[in-house]
């Protein structure tokens, strides 16, 4: 078997109940069943989650670098975006 | 003293876990891609592990200095009392993923009803087994049945390792005067009797993955009594080189 004819998949890993998927890395395989398993083999040999994600990584949109100015630099002078940028009331207890 | 029935029933259960998982190690740096290299060794792993467990047990019953290290390292091929199955060469991949196969799921049935021994010992040591023989079981079933359902070359391959291969499964169901002792005990398990279970989880896989059932031929047996294939004594100098060089090394 050619590992170039292996479909790339991309690995997100929930490291404990409730919490965020993180993706942690990627691996080939031909199918959902065996993507599954070689994450699980590669990817929490060491109790790292308690359940897997795999995507196809072909089914991932992601952002062109060429646009990131674009995309990223507007944001660069809100900075009231930033929830820091209020000031908080002295009458509001418990924040 | 004569060894006791007991320390001869793990020593054969603890030979069978660690000769398949030597063999299964050769599959390291070898497996068709990086993915699968790591799953097999993986599986490899978690055989020595398991094969630890039921050796340092042996070692314990059959008192004295012997340690598992020793069981595993110095005994000789006809002392050796592991199924035949298990010391047989990985050849291609679909002969591993059906030796795999035809293992995982005898486990399968036998550590379920090994969690009930009254030897407390072994039924913990079935209990932990078991969890890493489903997913086992798992990865070879579904290999043989994408082989099987693959292309007309991989159906080819499997179906010849099935017929190749079918001639060792007799034995994973014979009793002999060990097993039939600790099995009255209700210490060992019946494996005669999981055959019927067994044969129907075979043929469903084998059904899903388009593949036939070999038709039944001659069973070829003598691992436990210690009357070996040819291809034991060639994995034991493998595996025991270090302490046959170098008598008693320690680190």
């Amino acid at each position: 078997m050619n590992n170039n004819e292996l479909p790339l998949w991309e690995v997100f890993i929930q490291p404990k109940t409730g919490a965020q998927f993180q993706h942690c890395g990627s691996v080939h395989a031909a199918d959902k069943e065996m993507a599954l398993q070689n994450a699980r083999d590669l990817y929490t040999r060491r109790q790292e989650g308690t359940c897997i994600w795999v995507v196809k990584a072909e089914h991932i949109i992601s952002s062109n670098p060429d646009d990131s100015e674009s995309f990223f630099d507007p944001a660069d002078d809100k900075v009231y975006r930033y929830p820091t940028f209020f000031k908080v009331s002295k009458k509001a207890k418990g924040l | 003293m004569a060894d006791s029935t007991l320390y001869k029933y793990v020593l054969s259960l603890g030979d069978d876990a660690l000769v398949s998982a030597q063999r299964l190690a050769q599959w390291t740096y070898k497996a068709p891609f990086l993915e699968e290299d790591i799953a097999l060794s993986n599986i490899s792993l978690d055989l020595f592990g398991r094969a630890n467990l039921y050796l340092e047990y042996a070692a314990e019953l059959k008192g004295g200095n012997t340690t598992a290290d020793h069981l595993a390292f110095k005994r000789n091929e006809r002392q050796f009392t592991n199924l035949l199955i298990c010391e047989h060469p990985n050849g291609n991949f679909a002969d591993t993923n059906v030796r795999n196969l035809f293992l995982d799921t005898f486990h399968k049935l036998f550590l379920e009803k090994l969690v009930e021994s009254k030897d407390k010992q072994l039924a913990a040591i079935a209990e932990k087994a078991r969890k890493e023989n489903s997913y086992h079981f798992r990865h070879s079933s579904s290999w043989v049945i994408r082989l099987g359902d693959g292309t007309k070359e991989s159906n080819s391959k499997v179906q010849t390792a099935l017929n190749n291969l079918w001639m060792f499964t007799g034995e994973l169901f014979e009793m002999n005067k060990v097993d039939l002792e600790m099995s009255s005990q209700k210490i060992g398990v019946d494996r005669e009797a999981l055959k019927p279970q067994w044969k129907s989880i075979i043929t469903d896989v084998l059904t899903e993955a388009t593949l036939n059932i070999p038709e039944d031929v001659f069973m070829t047996s003598g691992g436990r009594d210690g009357i070996h294939t040819e291809h034991l004594g060639h994995l034991l100098s493998d595996m025991q080189y270090l302490q046959r060089a170098y008598p008693n090394a320690a680190w």
